[in-house]
């Protein structure tokens, strides 16, 4: 199993990657930028997994944690936040 | 619309708006026609899938309850339970394995809502089947993107000063909210507290109920 490449603190922007069909990152989060909250575990991934392969060597899944403000316009209240969970592959480094 | 003649549900093979149900959904044909080839190729039965549906549909809240009323009585429990759910959940004899369980505490300042944008991945292991709204594309969309006003839509106000934090499971793990324990609730043993933790509470849209 790899070794995961994000610590929790990490700044991190979501990918907006080119697949089709099953996938579990929402198109609300590509572009936005939250931080690691903390790593869930290793999962198999279900792009492949979903489509009869084993999704393996299992995937790093993080939790990830967004201020509501990054991501909706004119959102009310500047503390509220939201996070969820990513898969390694998602996720690249961002400026802070 | 009315029939006066007798249907056995669905033995007829058409779509019969007027039986009193909702119209068959394309969905729904679809699962109804991969349901019985799995069926005829002989990989689950009817009695499998029929006994699997009266399983979920007999797990209630009263799990999730028994674990939020635990941990308020022991914080050496509580923090059992923040760290891995799913055995501190085995601690009380309820297997949880089938799903990464995550317990998310609320605090006087940090407020946990609970939502699947993508779908409706819900902690059935503790709390049974998730509630018809929360299937619900409303729910699902503006819980993110509108989550006080949801919430208050539930009777749910928090002051501007608590952060409300949505959790949107979009993968591997099922979330249970650790709802704050109500205040009058300190004499009350494990039992009293478990009847206090409503569903809702532990999905978030509403706070545990106050002590009579």
């Amino acid at each position: 199993m790899a070794k995961p490449a994000f610590k929790p603190g990490t700044a991190v922007r979501v990918r907006d990657l080119p697949v089709k069909g099953h996938m579990r990152t929402p198109g609300y989060i590509r572009g936005r930028r939250g931080r690691i909250e903390v790593l869930q575990g290793f999962f198999p991934n279900p792009e492949q997994l979903a489509y009869g392969a084993k999704g393996l060597p299992p995937v790093p899944l993080y939790l990830v944690r967004f201020p509501q403000s990054e991501i909706w316009p004119g959102y009310g209240s500047t503390g509220d936040s939201l996070a969820l969970d990513i898969f390694e592959h998602w996720l690249e480094p961002a400026e802070t | 619309m009315t029939h006066d003649h007798h249907h056995d549900d669905d033995a007829h093979g058409h779509v019969h708006p007027g039986k009193g149900d909702h119209p068959t959904h394309a969905w729904e044909r679809r699962e109804a026609a991969i349901r019985s080839l799995l069926i005829e190729k002989g990989l689950v039965t009817a009695e499998e899938i029929r006994r699997k549906i009266e399983e979920w549909e007999q797990k209630t809240p009263a799990d999730g309850a028994r674990i939020v009323a635990r941990a308020w009585s022991d914080p050496a429990y509580e923090a059992r339970l923040l760290a891995d759910a799913n055995a501190a959940a085995l601690e009380l004899g309820i297997d949880s394995s089938a799903v990464k369980l995550v317990a998310l505490k609320n605090t006087p300042r940090l407020h946990h809502l609970v939502v699947c944008t993508l779908c409706s991945c819900y902690p059935r292991t503790v709390l049974g089947l998730p509630p018809a709204w929360y299937k619900a594309k409303a729910y699902r969309s503006r819980a993110v993107s509108e989550p006080r006003r949801v919430l208050a839509e539930f009777g749910t106000v928090l002051p501007p000063e608590v952060e409300l934090r949505v959790v949107d499971s979009t993968a591997d793990c099922r979330y249970l909210v650790l709802p704050l324990r109500p205040a009058g609730s300190e004499s009350l043993d494990e039992a009293a507290l478990a009847t206090l933790v409503t569903r809702d509470s532990m999905i978030g849209v509403a706070l545990a109920t106050a002590p009579a």
